[in-house]
């Protein structure tokens, strides 16, 4: 099982951190809400739960809470410039639908 | 495709984060045009170098194709074509445009569009507006630092599709990127940061220099839903520079003044109207007549335009069905709302203060900018999107002719949503999609906005077959049905438009006719579903029969059913739902036996043969 992070988005990762100033990884997972199911959670980790699955990627520690692994298992997180936006992109190979907008998503 | 930024910790769902992009608001007016950009949450008009803020809405093509856009514009000489108000022209065809213009049109005779016909050649209203906004969006590139990466631009509530397509396209051709068009009427209240409440009912008055417009908007949750316009397209304070101008001529006795000479007087008598706005009276003079132009005087000429414009105004609350008691905010657009006397009318009109602390003449270019600034993906403080909403329900036919809503009205846009249907009969290979717009439960009150036909659908049993219609509306409004079953993948789509040719006041009208059939149509579909109940039965069961009538069935069974079903096939053409109904359930519960005489025969054919360890594994 693993959550893989491109060398671009962990390079974006990296800078974001290094900005902050402080957090040991970034917390990927999801949430129950959106108009189609469950929505990604993408947040900085300061304090790693015990339950938490961590895998490292390019130098950046991604963290996981081992329910959100069930749907996130093999996903990718880019980082993509898109016309007037740039951001985090997942792939995620567990999804069977998502809502128009694309924030949520059903497995 | 969401794009998203990672979050502070415990915060929940992941959002979306940008970098600030150069966004601006236009403000593409029949007269005057401006250009505002946002910052931080605060929007301010860019003015040009000369430290002028308003465009004149006015384009100057000359022989030798040069053209010039604003007040240099107006500068005539000989050998130019002046072109103003061509805003008027944007979308529409010659026989739209029933008032006299300066300048002649003429009609290109494949497309029905209208050109202009100038001393460089032909121009169009689309080519018009892009000159003017490519003049806007160099103030804007030259206050931002760099090409701007989106614009919203704003539109009358009341402009239909083709004008809206026309404005969009007018951007293209000034290399524009259109986040979204706006409704005048919203941008003015956005700009007064109206859509940070949750909920209110918004009168916009905006009396400009040659038109009316009033809107009456429904704001609920962040959408603002227009309920109703009005107003008259042909009013508004020039036509009090004309009232006062003739008044001069009157009391003063002089008939028969040159063309020049009026000019000159309506000159006048707009900066006298300006003057009173803060004194109370002013000189004016008509040759060697000179004479006090007091507020009196104005308000006296001006009381019969104020009044067309209220009169409006209640029709409006009239067709949405509201009082003044129902308005929560009103606010004032377009220069001549300075007046004081407008604003005291509008304030005894509407039992409440107006919000007129805004510069009337920006308002809507402010708005605009600020909208502008959330699309392009600034976002700043509790900034909401703006949200477009679907003014009708879509929906398809299904079987009966009953309309099945996918999107219920007032959904807001972009969207998608599928449901799945399933086919009525054994075998059936073919299903055809008909989209309604509309708010009835019957298709044929319904206006139809496309047809389309999923072809391949593999043989199966009736309500075996899975198929999934979605429907999907883009930020435009352009709506994508999509047909797919389940287990082959075989697909069909279709593209519309559903707000083609659709005028604001027949989807008031279709809204209206709904809420008053409500019961009607509740009526009408519950017999159509029994019809259709009583239908899918009885072909199931004719479908039973033929396989194991002859072997689970005695003659009498048999005959039993089969009177009873053709009992309910006459019953099911009426009219009479009770005794559908009745039907469908004595024939249920007479069949009850045969089924379960079916589903035994079928339990023991599965289980013919296999050992018991095999059996023990496929339970």
């Amino acid at each position: 099982m693993a959550i893989l992070l491109t060398e671009n988005a962990a390079k974006h990762v990296a800078s974001q951190m290094a900005a902050r100033g402080k957090g040991v990884g970034i917390r990927v997972g999801v949430t129950t809400t959106g108009c189609s199911g469950m929505a990604y959670v993408l947040e900085f980790v300061d304090e790693l739960k015990a339950e938490d699955k961590v895998f490292e990627n390019h130098g950046i520690n991604v963290i996981v809470d081992p329910k959100s692994l069930l749907y996130l298992d093999g996903t990718e997180m880019d980082f993509v410039k898109n016309g007037l936006n740039e951001g985090f992109e997942f792939h995620n190979p567990n999804v069977k639908g998502e809502c128009g907008c694309g924030e949520s998503f059903t497995v | 495709m969401v794009l998203f930024t990672i979050a502070e910790p415990g915060q929940g769902r992941a959002r979306q984060v940008i970098r600030r992009k150069r966004a601006a608001g236009i403000d593409l007016g029949t007269t005057n045009s401006l250009v505002a950009v946002a910052k931080e949450g605060k929007a301010e008009v860019i003015a040009d170098v000369h430290g002028q803020r308003l465009l004149p809405s006015v384009v100057q093509y000359r022989a030798d194709g040069s053209h010039m856009v604003g007040e240099a514009a107006l500068s005539a000489d000989a050998n130019v074509s002046i072109i103003s108000s061509s805003k008027r022209l944007l979308g529409r065809g010659l026989a739209d445009i029933r008032y006299q213009l300066p300048y002649a049109l003429q009609q290109d005779a494949k497309q029905g569009m209208v050109y202009i016909e100038t001393v460089a050649g032909p121009v169009s209203p689309v080519q018009v507006a892009a000159d003017i906004l490519k003049s806007l969006v160099e103030r804007a590139q030259a206050a931002l630092g760099g090409e701007l990466d989106g614009v919203v631009i704003t539109v009358p509530a009341y402009f239909d599709e083709a004008q809206r397509q026309a404005t969009r396209a007018a951007a293209r051709v000034a290399g524009l990127n259109v986040l979204r068009l706006l409704n005048e009427p919203t941008a003015a209240a956005v700009a007064y940061g109206l859509d940070k409440q949750l909920q209110g009912t918004i009168v916009i008055y905006d009396l400009g220099g040659g038109t009316f417009d009033v809107s009456l908007m429904r704001l609920h949750n962040g959408v603002f839903e227009v309920l109703a316009i009005g107003g008259d397209s042909a009013l508004g304070g020039d036509d009090i520079d004309r009232a006062i101008a003739d008044w001069m001529l009157q009391q003063s006795g002089t008939n028969g003044i040159s063309n020049e000479l009026y000019r000159q007087l309506l000159q006048q008598a707009r900066t006298a109207k300006h003057v009173l706005t803060a004194a109370q009276s002013t000189t004016v003079v008509v040759g060697n007549w000179q004479a006090e132009f007091t507020r009196d005087t104005l308000y006296q000429l001006m009381d019969a335009y104020i009044d067309t414009t209220l009169k409006a105004c209640r029709r409006v609350l009239r067709d949405a069905a509201l009082t003044v008691a129902d308005v929560t905010d009103v606010v004032l657009v377009g220069g001549s709302t300075r007046s004081p006397r407008v604003q005291q009318k509008v304030q005894e009109f509407f039992g409440r203060l107006p919000l007129c602390s805004i510069n009337p003449d920006e308002v809507v270019a402010l708005g605009a900018a600020l909208q502008a600034d959330v699309l392009a993906g600034n976002k700043y403080g509790d900034a909401a999107l703006l949200l477009d909403v679907m003014p009708l329900s879509l929906g398809v036919e299904t079987m009966g002719g009953l309309m099945e809503k996918i999107i219920p009205r007032n959904s807001t846009i972009p969207l998608s949503r599928a449901q799945e249907f399933t086919t009525f009969r054994d075998g059936q290979s073919v299903m055809s999609f008909h989209v309604y717009q509309g708010e009835r439960e019957l298709v044929s009150d319904c206006r139809s906005l496309a047809q389309f036909e999923l072809r391949g659908i593999p043989p199966m049993v009736a309500g075996a077959a899975r198929i999934r219609v979605g429907f999907q509306v883009d930020a435009d409004g352009l709506l994508e049905v999509r047909a797919e079953e389940l287990s082959t993948g075989v697909k069909s789509s279709i593209v519309v438009k559903p707000s083609f040719g659709l005028e604001e006041h027949d989807i008031a009208g279709m809204i209206k006719a709904s809420i008053d059939s409500a019961a009607l149509d509740k009526a009408r579909r519950s017999l159509r579903e029994k019809q259709v109940e009583a239908q899918r039965h009885l072909e199931s069961l004719k479908a039973a029969l033929r396989q194991d009538g002859d072997t689970l069935l005695s003659p009498v069974e048999r005959n039993t059913l089969e009177k009873l079903m053709q009992e309910l096939a006459e019953a099911a053409t009426g009219e009479d739902a009770a005794r559908i109904e009745r039907l469908t359930e004595t024939l249920n519960s007479q069949s009850r036996d045969f089924a379960g005489r079916r589903m035994d025969a079928g339990i023991k054919a599965a289980l013919a043969g296999q050992k018991l360890d095999s059996l023990g594994e496929s339970l």
